[in-house]
């Protein structure tokens, strides 16, 4: 996986280390360590994943594994904008992949990416629970309905200043 | 203790509670094919993640068909392994991971000993259902000085993980990402040389297919050897002979001396000769610096550090290198073997030829994969040129013996060639974990004491203990040793020296489970430790029959020493002997 290299402010890392000793440096608390740290840092760089590591004596690469395996863990900033394609079976049989397509197309990034300048990141996700107004895309919290891949441009012109 | 009673293929046992239906099964001479299951008994440690489910089988009143690995017997289970339910779904599992696997078996450096593809034979898979339509994970292969990773082959059994995490404690693989996708590999995926892996080679010695391999030398060995402006010298370890023979179908513990020499001599090495003549130099050189450090000590001298560790083992220099740098003064100087080998082939033999350095070749053979890496660090070389060009595994030993078409097995023993081949039982003992500081003890004891030793084997520090400790009595004073062999042992051992907790004055560390014996460069053992056990045997054995059993007592050693070095410790025994280490990794910071 790709990722931004970043060097940590000793402020960072005494957060971080701040967020491993509330829960007791314990490496079982790891998924609830990472939680924690995305949630203060927006993401989870390499470099904070070594400070957990370091904190919670378990090897880097473990905690790795960890982030790579679940999808909410993200080592890429989110963008300004993020978008999020619901691929849900309701969504998906009414053309949610062609509407995420278009998107990475249009916008020229994979999933789990940013743009270059940072306005937008796309993501899947499973069932915003709106299932009648398949597919359902989300930018930010806005949900757009019954979207369709000729759609995409003007949706995405909305955010651009 | 609580037992259990079942049938298994129409048989009744009676086993203890916790039993997996495998090993019960197993106990009935009934053989279940297993893949991703590894027991390492007396490691302590059984790898079953219940990844592949080659192993299943039916058990009566179930649904599903269970992974025997991982199940465990219960009162009145009637379980059979091999009905055709059974057998499709072992074929249909090993269709999909073959699906997902490449079929370049004819060049795959496991091929002939992979797990997979014996599995896949046994099975009889001729066809791979929907292979066209298949899409295959791949990902670039990572080549490290010592071990390459072709994770495209890697089938996630995770033996490797276990190894480098439960038993070694390395921490550089770990299984990453999800699904399809899903492979183990070192934080961000980076290199493995980047990763804090210590090149033990401990992995690939597990690897069950052709994703973990060491990096093959044996063609450059080939080159220099038709170079006719190149004197080629070999050098072989001792863990090699003690293992070698079970490639040619030898049974474990057959010692193969003399029929390696032969070996060699035939394939062409204008100079056979034995690091064990340099595991003799290493205990002049860390005898003495023990013996300096202890008398220094015994008189006060606040800056002496002990315990001395010994640093014959490169892994084991890696580890501490990047886990235990604020120590970095503790562990002996001393050059490992192979490259106080390297440094007094291309000095004081290479004088005695009238050769220049570049014009010899030296060659190791070595029971390891970090050796590769070793014999490349910048400080083993002078004017770019290395002291050992290059380590061959003793797999790869034996892939060169195959092909050179030499029937080993029928050899007539031969005999190293002098000066540099002549060892005592004492260089030969250093493949065993605690052979070192045994043959450190036989000379430093005489050294130290004046006297001859009352005996010259040191059981006490012999043995499969992953932590030994004894206490030598040398004529009065007590001197404490440690032994700790698997990195994992290791650090409970050096975390204790850290906290101050241990009182040791020696302590010897080898990377490996049993020592060098159980190198990563060895015959596969498949997990066997019954195997290691018989090559430890086999070492003891040799120190045994040798006449002389104490390196100090090596003839050539002493002429060397008359000739060229000095004494030990001496300036130019300094140049050429001893080392210095450095920092890696930046772990400490963040804490």
């Amino acid at each position: 996986m790709s990722h931004i290299k970043v060097e940590l402010k000793p402020e960072q890392i005494a957060k971080i280390q701040e967020i491993c000793k509330s829960f007791k440096n314990d490496a079982g608390e790891l998924i609830n360590v990472l939680h924690k740290t995305q949630e203060t840092f927006g993401y989870l760089p390499a470099e904070v994943q070594e400070v957990i590591a370091a904190n919670l004596n378990i090897s880097v690469a473990k905690v790795y594994g960890v982030v790579t395996f679940y999808s909410f863990f993200t080592m890429l900033p989110k963008g300004k904008h993020p978008i999020s394609v619901c691929t849900g079976t309701a969504c998906y049989v009414r053309g949610a992949e062609k509407v995420l397509d278009e998107f990475k197309r249009v916008l020229n990034i994979k999933v789990g990416e940013t743009t270059p300048d940072g306005k937008f990141s796309l993501s899947c996700l499973r069932c915003v629970g709106a299932c009648g107004l398949a597919p359902v895309v989300l930018i930010g919290e806005k949900v757009y309905g019954r979207v369709s891949p000729d759609g995409v441009k003007d949706i995405i012109k909305e955010y651009e200043e | 203790m609580e037992t259990v009673k079942l049938t298994i293929d129409n048989r009744e046992i009676e086993v203890p509670k916790g039993t997996t239906i495998y090993k019960a099964a197993k106990s009935l001479g009934i053989d279940i094919p297993v893949l991703c299951y590894m027991d390492l008994h007396d490691l302590k440690v059984e790898n079953k993640p219940a990844g592949c489910r080659i192993c299943v089988v039916e058990v009566e009143g179930r649904r599903n068909l269970a992974p025997s690995c991982s199940t465990d017997c219960m009162n009145g289970m009637v379980v059979k392994t091999h009905t055709t339910r059974v057998i499709n779904a072992r074929r249909t599992v090993m269709e999909l991971i073959l699906s997902d696997h490449p079929k370049d078996c004819l060049t795959c450096p496991k091929s002939g000993h992979c797990e997979l593809q014996d599995i896949a034979v046994r099975l009889g898979i001729r066809e791979i259902p929907g292979q066209e339509f298949a899409e295959m994970s791949t990902y670039k292969k990572d080549f490290s000085p010592s071990i390459i990773r072709d994770v495209d082959k890697c089938i996630m059994c995770r033996r490797c993980e276990t190894m480098c995490n439960d038993i070694q404690t390395v921490g550089a693989l770990s299984a990453v990402n999800r699904g399809f996708m899903s492979v183990v590999a070192p934080a961000f995926e980076q290199d493995l040389e980047k990763s804090p892996c210590t090149f033990c080679g401990q992995c690939v010695a597990v690897c069950p297919t052709g994703a973990l391999t060491e990096v093959d030398h044996t063609a450059k060995v080939i080159r220099a050897l038709s170079d006719p402006t190149k004197t080629v010298l070999v050098q072989t370890a001792p863990a090699v002979r003690a293992a070698l023979g079970e490639e040619f179908g030898l049974k474990p513990g057959t010692s193969v001396t003399g029929k390696m020499a032969a070996a060699l001599r035939k394939i062409g090495f204008d100079f056979v000769f034995d690091t064990d003549f340099a595991a003799d130099l290493t205990i002049m050189e860390e005898g003495t610096e023990l013996l300096d450090r202890l008398t220094r000590h015994l008189n006060g001298d606040k800056s002496v550090r002990l315990p001395i560790l010994t640093s014959c083992c490169p892994a084991w220099v890696n580890f501490f290198e990047t886990n235990y740098n604020d120590m970095l003064d503790v562990p002996s100087s001393a050059k490992s073997p192979q490259q106080m080998f390297g440094a007094i082939a291309k000095s004081y033999f290479a004088e005695k030829l009238g050769k220049k350095r570049d014009e010899l070749v030296v060659v190791s053979v070595m029971p390891c994969l970090a050796k590769k890496y070793e014999c490349q660090r910048d400080e083993f070389k002078h004017d770019n040129n290395p002291d050992v060009d290059y380590s061959i595994s003793t797999r790869e030993l034996a892939h060169l013996i195959k092909s050179f078409n030499i029937n080993f097995v029928d050899l007539a023993d031969e005999d190293f060639d002098r000066p540099l081949g002549e060892s005592t039982g004492a260089g030969v003992i250093f493949g065993a974990t605690g052979g070192v500081i045994e043959a450190a003890v036989r000379t430093a004891y005489e050294v130290q004491t004046g006297k001859p030793l009352p005996k010259v084997d040191f059981t006490e520090l012999r043995g499969m203990d992953g932590i030994r400790s004894a206490t030598i009595d040398f004529n009065g004073l007590p001197i404490n040793i440690g032994i700790a062999h698997g990195l994992g042992n290791a650090r409970k051992l050096l975390d204790d020296v850290r906290a101050g907790k241990a009182n040791y004055h020696a302590i010897e560390i080898m990377a490996c489970p049993g020592g060098c014996i159980g190198g990563g460069g060895q015959p596969l053992h498949h997990g066997d430790s019954s195997i290691i056990k018989a090559r430890m045997a086999a070492i003891y054995r040799e120190d045994a029959g040798k006449t002389i059993r104490k390196s100090h007592e090596n003839p050539y050693i002493k002429q060397l020493y008359e000739e060229f070095l000095g004494k030990p410790m001496s300036e130019k025994a300094h140049h050429l002997l001893h080392t210095h280490y450095f920092k890696k990794g930046n772990k400490d910071i963040f804490i």
